[in-house]
């Protein structure tokens, strides 16, 4: 495997101009010859469908989901980050670029991220001409919020709903070009596989959700924006519809997997209730901005809230933190927050909460000047645990959130397969060991309207147009394959459930490469995964038939790809023998910050598939600081 | 706790217009139900011990669970999404209800919205209207700074309180006539309180209604409940100031040059 990332010469910020002018343009009368499958109509996908067929090329878009604008990107509530320097608080693209590859820990690729940060500020301006009713001033301009691991103002938000109307707002666009003919959209269809035509991605199989009927798509070229792979744990703040098929599908057909044990743990989740837990709720980091976080001093301690006077309490963000305090980014949040847990000083019932307490910011700023700003999150705290976050703190635990590894990409966000494109949360991208808060909605987007319009073309410049039909045998092979795993998927009749197998890997996954790892037990877990991936292909019951709408054996081809890429994250968490960002090996650290090596590790990991049964092949591409100095990253 | 569930069963597709084709009401009895339990939680463990049995597992749509992604959305007891206000059914927690409460659980009913399977309905006649018009037609490239055109909060806030709509189609189920007035007036209204939206706003409201009429949705008789059953409590102004637009667009010709560009396809 050649790993390439065609990073362009020339100063950083001379980049991406160099690169958009060294690709090669497709001549505007031809681009309506070109075909391109564009996976996913979240941010990412929805924004890039658009944007390419508003150029002129053909576009089909799928989604599992009943419609594009359901996408898990319509959850995302705290805000986005753009460069704008609006506050003049010091702001700059290059102070945003620095803040990222600081806090992913100085293992994301330098240009990317400048190119990020430079992107940044014409996805507002573009966001705001589509009618995304961000919040504002009376002034009647743009609102900032702050967030996680950066200490200037830069986050624009719609209340708590930020990802539903920048969603909304590609959704949009997007519905317009399907108006228009120039956009053929697939709801309820499930992309299983990716056809190579001559090494080349040329189309996907799919299956229609309601009818089961399985088909291929050719194209001149495959988009891949299918998210994160954040449920592998069962719980986490996902959409339960989240999954790996599509890229681990793309994987096993040749495309490099990078840094695949880069998962965030959010540090303010709603703690779990009991067994039948189906999903962990996120509370938006933004509540960080105004809400105080504390344990109580002594362990064991089972007072009230409010009895427990302030000098004992302790804030340990703030204690620990000085600098940034309640903002700290979250993997150290929600180390840190663990840490107390392990004290003995956790809250409620379980032991295994911390209070996230608004009462001064309410004495401060008065109630209604909260509930605009958070109204639907306390709605929705109230809802699920039926107490009152005005009057009483919330109670708040990190849970698995977003997932930093993905299909590697080159510069050009062009995996190892050529002609396959990954966008958003699905390739390995721009953050790193750890993703600051406000920042995937910005690098989906940025990827989707302004980075894959040019880099696609270039692409299919040095291609003939609709060269591949569905007519080659390598399109009829390929669906034979998928009809052949749903078969076998659908008679083997056992006696667990595809829900008991999920909950049994996220126990593995979250026991043993959750928010500490360390080598036992990432030993242990590479055994124990194989066994029950052993048992699932034995003893799983899929009922039904695949001729209607089965949503069992939707659930169990996802949960067989899990119990597959498990596998490989445990894997690579085990190879990184060192801690940076969300990935923390016990064995390295200095009592409890993570110790990065950067003499052996400062690389991306990016995995080979080579069969199955064999064990994958780990590349390196080394990354080099040449902008920003590797340091150890200091937020006291 | 413990519930007798009454669950519509179908297990093929309805044909428009046609709802009951093979579909019934089935009685489950469930025990040890938690009061922390969401309502999709409580059907999930309905459906693991269904599998047990070697029953099919009901199929119900849902994705975010968290009240957001407009999926889930049953009729409870009549009511869709159930007794709660202002709460999806996936954001509904069983102790909402009784001990030995009998529950009848129901797909949403309207001819745009046909049955697939059980509790999960086709909802696409709402992205064909949307396609006809719910959107400001402007491409991805370099439009003006984002504080270019100042936005009156109170505007921008407007926009918004329609803007939070998540097309559950819960308004529709809930009308005796089927109207979709108030999905599509939160479109309208979103719009209309934005400069960057009034550019079209003639077009828009005329492109929505014709698009509106032409997927079997029905009129409005102004019966409100479509506001009552909104879990995201779209005021029903939104419906006044569609109409408003509405009229506003027939007095104000239609340019000759619009007809026929496919602008609004
Ligand atoms: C609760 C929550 C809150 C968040 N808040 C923020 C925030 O405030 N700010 C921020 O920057 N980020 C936030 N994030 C992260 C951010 O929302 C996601 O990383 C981002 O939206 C991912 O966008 P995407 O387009 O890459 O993928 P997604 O939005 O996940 O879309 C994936 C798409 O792919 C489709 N798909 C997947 N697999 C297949 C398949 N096999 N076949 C066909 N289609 C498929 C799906 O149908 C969907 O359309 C949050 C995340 C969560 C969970
Ligand atoms: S599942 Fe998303 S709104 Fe209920």
């Amino acid at each position: 495997m050649k790993l390439d990332a065609k990073i362009p010469s020339g100063p950083i910020q001379d980049k991406w101009d160099t690169r958009r002018f060294d690709l090669k343009l497709v001549n505007p009368a031809n681009k309506r010859k070109y075909k391109v499958l564009v996976v996913g109509s979240g941010l990412a996908g929805a924004s890039a469908a658009a944007s390419l067929a508003e150029l002129g090329y053909q576009v089909e878009c799928f989604c599992f989901q009943d419609s594009p604008r359901r996408a898990h990107s319509i959850a995302a509530q705290g805000g986005i980050n753009a460069a704008k320097n609006y506050r003049n608080d010091g702001d700059s693209v290059w102070r945003l670029f620095y803040d990222t590859v600081k806090g992913g820990d100085f293992r994301a690729r330098e240009a990317n991220v400048y190119r990020l940060a430079q992107l940044s500020v014409n996805i507002i301006d573009q966001a705001v001409a589509q009618g995304v009713p961000f919040a504002r001033e009376y002034g009647g301009l743009l609102d900032n919020r702050s967030f996680g691991g950066a200490q200037v103002s830069r986050t624009f938000y719609a209340r708590g709903q930020t990802g539903q109307q920048l969603l909304l707002g590609a959704y949009a666009s997007l519905s317009r070009q399907i108006g228009l003919g120039a956009v053929k959209m697939f709801p309820r269809t499930e992309m299983l596989d990716v056809v190579l035509v001559d090494g080349h991605a040329k189309g996907i199989v799919v299956r229609d959700l309601v009818t089961g009927e399985v088909r291929s798509h050719a194209g001149d070229a495959v988009v891949l924006a299918t998210g994160g792979y954040g449920n592998v744990f069962y719980l986490s703040t996902n959409a339960k519809g989240c999954n790996v098929t599509a890229t681990w599908r793309a994987h096993k057909r040749g495309a490099g997997f990078a840094n695949p044990c880069y998962t965030q743990i959010h540090p303010t989740c709603i703690p779990v209730s009991g067994d039948h837990q189906s999903k962990l709720t996120l509370m938006s980091e933004s509540l960080r901005n105004d809400g105080r976080v504390w344990v109580p001093k002594a362990a064991g301690d089972k007072r009230q809230p409010s009895e427990i006077p302030d000098d004992e309490r302790d804030y340990y963000l703030e204690r620990k933190y000085p600098s940034f305090g309640n903002l700290a980014p979250r993997d150290i949040a929600s180390r840190a927050a663990m840490q107390v847990c392990d004290e003995g000083r956790g809250i409620g019932e379980t032991g295994l909460g911390v209070f996230l307490d608004f009462r001064d910011s309410i004495k401060r700023l008065g109630k209604d000047a909260i509930a605009a700003r958070y109204g639907n999150l306390f709605h929705m705290y109230a809802k699920i645990t039926a107490e009152d976050p005005y009057s009483r703190p919330m109670r708040i635990f990190p849970a698995v959130h977003y997932t930093m590894g993905g299909l590697w990409v080159d510069y050009d966000l062009q995996s190892t397969i050529p002609g396959l494109f990954v966008l958003g949360e699905a390739n390995f991208s721009d953050h790193g060991a750890n993703r600051l808060g406000a920042s995937a909605l910005m690098q989906g987007l940025a990827d989707g309207y302004f980075v894959i319009p040019y880099t696609v073309g270039g692409y299919l410049a040095g291609q003939k147009a609709g060269s591949v039909g569905s007519d080659r045998p390598e399109f009829a092979s390929t669906v034979a394959g998928v009809q052949e795993m749903t078969r076998k998927l659908l008679s083997i009749q056992g006696k667990r459930t595809v829900d008991d197998f999920h909950k049994a890997l996220g126990k593995i996954m979250w026991g043993k490469c959750g928010m500490a790892r360390n080598e036992a037990g990432l030993q242990q877990a590479l055994q124990e995964i194989p066994v029950l991936r052993e048992e699932f292909w034995r003893d799983v019951r899929v009922l039904g038939s695949n001729e209607s709408l089965n949503q069992s054996l939707e659930k169990a081809g996802r949960v067989a790809d899990f119990l597959e890429f498990g596998e490989l994250m445990c894997r690579d968490a085990l190879e990184r023998r060192e801690s940076c960002g969300g990935h923390f090996r016990e064995e390295w650290q200095d009592e409890g910050e993570a110790r990065r090596d950067d003499e052996n590790f400062c690389h991306a990991a990016v995995w080979e598939y080579q069969g199955e049964g064999k064990a994958p092949v780990r590349h390196e591409e080394p990354l080099a600081f040449e902008n920003v100095h590797l340091a150890v990253r200091s937020y006291k | 706790m413990k519930v007798t569930l009454h669950i519509w069963r179908q297990s093929r597709q309805s044909t428009k217009g046609d709802f009951a084709q093979d579909g019934r009401m089935v009685r489950y009895e469930l025990d040890h139900v938690s009061a922390d339990m969401s309502f999709l939680e409580m059907l999930d463990v309905l459906n693991e011990q269904l599998i047990h049995k070697g029953e099919e597992p009901v199929a119900f749509d849902h994705d975010c669970r968290e009240g957001i992604c407009g999926s889930c959305g049953v009729v409870i007891d009549g009511v869709p999404h159930g007794p709660e206000r202002g709460t999806t059914t996936c954001q509904l927690h069983m102790r909402s209800f009784k001990d030995g409460a009998e529950i009848w659980v129901e797909p949403w009913r309207a001819a745009a919205f046909p049955v697939v399977r059980d509790l999960v309905v086709d909802r696409s006649s709402f992205d064909r209207v949307v396609q006809k018009g719910a959107f400001i037609s402007v491409g991805t490239g370099a439009p003006q700074d984002a504080n270019a055109i100042p936005v009156p909060k109170h505007d921008a806030d407007r926009a918004f309180d329609a803007a939070t709509c998540i097309g559950c189609g819960a308004c529709v189920a809930a009308c005796k006539n089927a109207s979709a007035m108030l999905f599509v007036g939160a479109k309208v209204s979103h719009f209309m309180h934005l400069p960057q939206g009034r550019v079209e706003r003639e077009q828009r409201a005329r492109d929505l209604v014709a698009a509106m009429d032409r997927e079997g949705f029905g009129n409005c008789t102004n019966q409100y409940e479509c506001e009552a059953a909104c879990p995201k409590e779209i005021p029903v102004r939104v419906i006044a100031e569609m109409n408003r637009e509405f009229v506003r667009a027939k007095a104000v010709e239609e340019p000759a040059s619009d007809k026929g560009t496919g602008g609004h396809g």
